[in-house]
């Protein structure tokens, strides 16, 4: 205890010293996002949208009166240890004002109390889970919980496939993916949805044939599915390998919303509906520039984790530069006001810190290994 | 539904069994907890995997060079991190934590070259046809697994037992200076043992990457630990012991997923594992070491 005192007194005095000369030339923000590792394409697609957003920004002259806008970008590996000893490096040694990331919720569910702790902000751009920013007022969100992307998704599959009973399947080992669960069994509950079973399994098994078994015995309209998108390709191939006629239609969780899925399942996919606060199809002009500059950039497609994070990019930097002053307190308090028209739709916070409009949800529906938006 | 589970189970058990066949002949015979294991495991997979896609091979010749370069990789890796210990006679501990280290910088090495999307054979490359008798759905590449467990066992059974070669790895296992002593060429020995361990890790790997559809450099990581569990039920080294630990582990898994919880599924094979290491230290065909002076 007397310890951590020190050492927080001293990282103050030091902050104290440090900041005015570090302020000059530039603003550095910092990121934690998962680049090494099986879960490195979240991670990667994220820190492809903050560098393209970082590119635009500091071309139309950066923040507060010219000064460019520096973004460090540390790899949590996916991992909770790795993800805090990140955030202890990004406000003890290189004092940004704000951090983004973490990219998964576990992650965020231990860095939020030690950034919160030292009053950094700290914006998530891919963190669905329920209760992220319960975890104090320095904690933000871009990225829709789930919670509310989850619904619209559900009653799409009610009203228009006439769904009534469902299977509903999670991986019980990761944050995301149990309150993705959670969701959608509330979701479920409310439309009048019949559950049938409730099925979990492993996020690093490859092997779910005992429990769509089960499911195959029965006779369910839907398969509800929260997890990340490699055990849900899994699921969805070993599914219909087991004999599970296509009738059936999958449900996925934010997870599944990847083009990885159709990729690796291929036909097996076909029909699935996932809800996304974001879609590449999505034609509006800020959208349309958004996918074309990504497009040139890095040869290849975004997917939603990078159009959460271009938008959140451009809603710090203009905290940063409302503020006045790349501190923390002050950026807080911009950032409560933010009104930004992004690739996702129009943006507010919640007092809640969270998202305030579901208006940009659209539901897709996969169709020859591609998503589409569901007509 | 039961007999359904029951064919679930047999090939889940199949590929656990499978995976463990390389890995306790490695801890049987070298006597090394080798953590690269699981690296050779992913080396198959993605060399069969390079073969399908660049030369379209099909998996009559993908399986086998997979598994052979799995082979050859493990020699390699074999030789340059554990002659040096075995010359100085380090133990166990030393060769796990010098396996452990490499096993993670092999892991990121693969994860930097290749990245960590997860990847697959291409669509068609074995037939996705499921057989259907009696209501009970099997898939070529099921079917595939269940007989490649079968007869590599028979035929490393056959080897150990009736060969040459075989004698001299029994020999090893039972005490390296006397097969030394004997006249036995006891590095050629053990390099055979690494190639012949290597090359079930490959074949494992490419049959299990088909089977699942997921191809990562991370794949072997997430079977060693039910690998440890067969090879350990089952006896260290003894090879029918893999087998039958693999299956009994997949059969059970699957029984408790589909009819007591999803949710217990992981708790059984550990479960097994320590009742083993409690009542019965030796695995299941395991015969107690008698030391003799």
């Amino acid at each position: 205890m007397f310890r951590s005192f020190l050492v927080t007194g001293a990282v103050a005095v030091a902050a104290v010293a440090v900041t005015p000369a570090f302020a000059q030339q530039t603003v550095t923000v910092g990121a934690i996002e998962i680049l090494s590792g099986p879960s490195a394409a979240y991670g990667t697609a994220i820190k492809a949208g903050l560098e393209l957003a970082l590119d635009e920004i500091n071309a139309a002259g950066g923040v507060l009166g010219g000064k460019k806008v520096a973004l460090i970008v540390e790899d949590s590996a996916g991992n909770k240890d790795q993800a805090v000893n990140a955030a202890r490096k990004l406000v003890g040694r290189d004092k940004v004002p704000v951090i983004i990331g973490p990219t998964l919720s576990n992650e965020m569910f231990a860095v939020g109390p030690v950034t919160n702790e030292r009053k950094v902000v700290t914006v998530g751009t891919s963190t669905t889970a329920v209760g992220i920013t319960a975890m104090g007022p320095y904690i933000f969100r871009t990225s829709l919980p789930e919670a509310d992307v989850v619904p619209v998704t559900l009653k799409t599959a009610q009203e228009k496939f006439g769904v009534k009973t469902i299977a509903m399947m999670y991986a019980n080992d990761d944050a995301f993916s149990k309150s993705g669960f959670d969701s959608m069994k509330a979701a479920a509950e409310k439309l009048g949805l019949k559950i049938a079973t409730i099925e979990a399994f492993g996020s690093k098994d490859s092997d779910f044939s005992a429990q769509l078994t089960k499911i195959k015995g029965l006779n369910v309209d839907a398969i509800t599915v929260s997890a990340l998108v490699e055990p849900i390709s899994g699921v969805v191939l070993q599914a219909r390998q087991l004999g599970i006629p296509a009738s059936v239609r999958f449900i996925g969780g934010n997870g599944a919303n990847s083009p990885k899925l159709g990729e690796i399942a291929g036909e097996a996919a076909e029909g699935l509906l996932v809800g996304s606060p974001w879609f590449v199809d999505k034609k509006d002009a800020i959208n349309d520039k958004f996918v074309a500059d990504f497009r040139k950039k890095y040869s290849k497609d975004p997917d939603q984790f990078a159009a959460q994070a271009y938008d959140t990019m451009h809603i710090v930097a203009k905290a940063i530069d409302t503020a006045g002053a790349a501190e923390s307190d002050k950026i807080r308090e911009t950032l409560l006001k933010t009104n930004h028209t992004g690739v996702m739709g129009p943006f507010t916070f919640t007092e809640g810190r969270d998202p305030a409009s579901t208006e940009g949800v659209v539901v897709l529906g996969m169709k020859g290994g591609k998503f589409q938006i569901l007509q | 539904m039961l007999s359904q589970q029951l064919v679930n189970g047999l090939v889940l058990g199949s590929t656990y069994a499978l995976f463990a066949l390389g890995f306790t002949l490695i801890f049987g015979v070298l006597r090394v907890i080798n953590l690269t294991y699981g690296f050779y495991f992913s080396v198959g997979a993605f060399v069969a995997l390079w073969l399908a896609r660049s030369f379209g091979a099909s998996i009559w010749i993908a399986l086998p060079l997979g598994s052979l370069a799995a082979g050859l990789v493990a020699v390699v890796v074999d030789g340059v991190l554990l002659t040096r210990l075995r010359r100085t006679k380090a133990g166990e501990l030393p060769s796990l934590m010098v396996t452990l280290g490499a096993v993670l910088a092999l892991y990121s090495l693969m994860a930097a070259l290749i990245g960590t999307d997860i990847q697959r054979f291409p669509f068609g490359f074995v037939g996705s046809t499921a057989l259907e008798f009696a209501g009970i759905r099997v898939s070529l590449v099921q079917m595939l697994i269940v007989g490649t467990a079968f007869v590599l066992v028979a035929v490393l059974f056959l080897l150990l037992q009736h060969t040459r070669l075989g004698l001299m790895i029994r020999a090893l296992a039972e005490n390296e200076d006397a097969a030394r002593l004997m006249g036995i060429n006891v590095d050629a020995t053990v390099v055979a043992v690494s190639f012949l361990s290597g090359l079930l890790g490959g074949a494992a790997g490419v049959l299990i990457g088909l089977n699942f559809n997921a191809i990562q450099p991370f794949m072997g990581e997430a079977m060693m630990l039910r690998g440890f569990a067969v090879i350990i039920i089952g006896g260290l080294g003894d090879i029918r012991g893999a087998l039958v630990a693999g299956i009994l582990l997949g059969v059970l898994e699957v029984l408790t997923a589909g009819y007591l919880s999803s949710n217990a599924k992981e708790a059984v094979g550990f479960t097994i594992l320590v009742l083993t290491l409690w009542f019965r230290p030796v695995g299941l065909f395991g015969r107690a070491q008698v030391k003799r002076a």
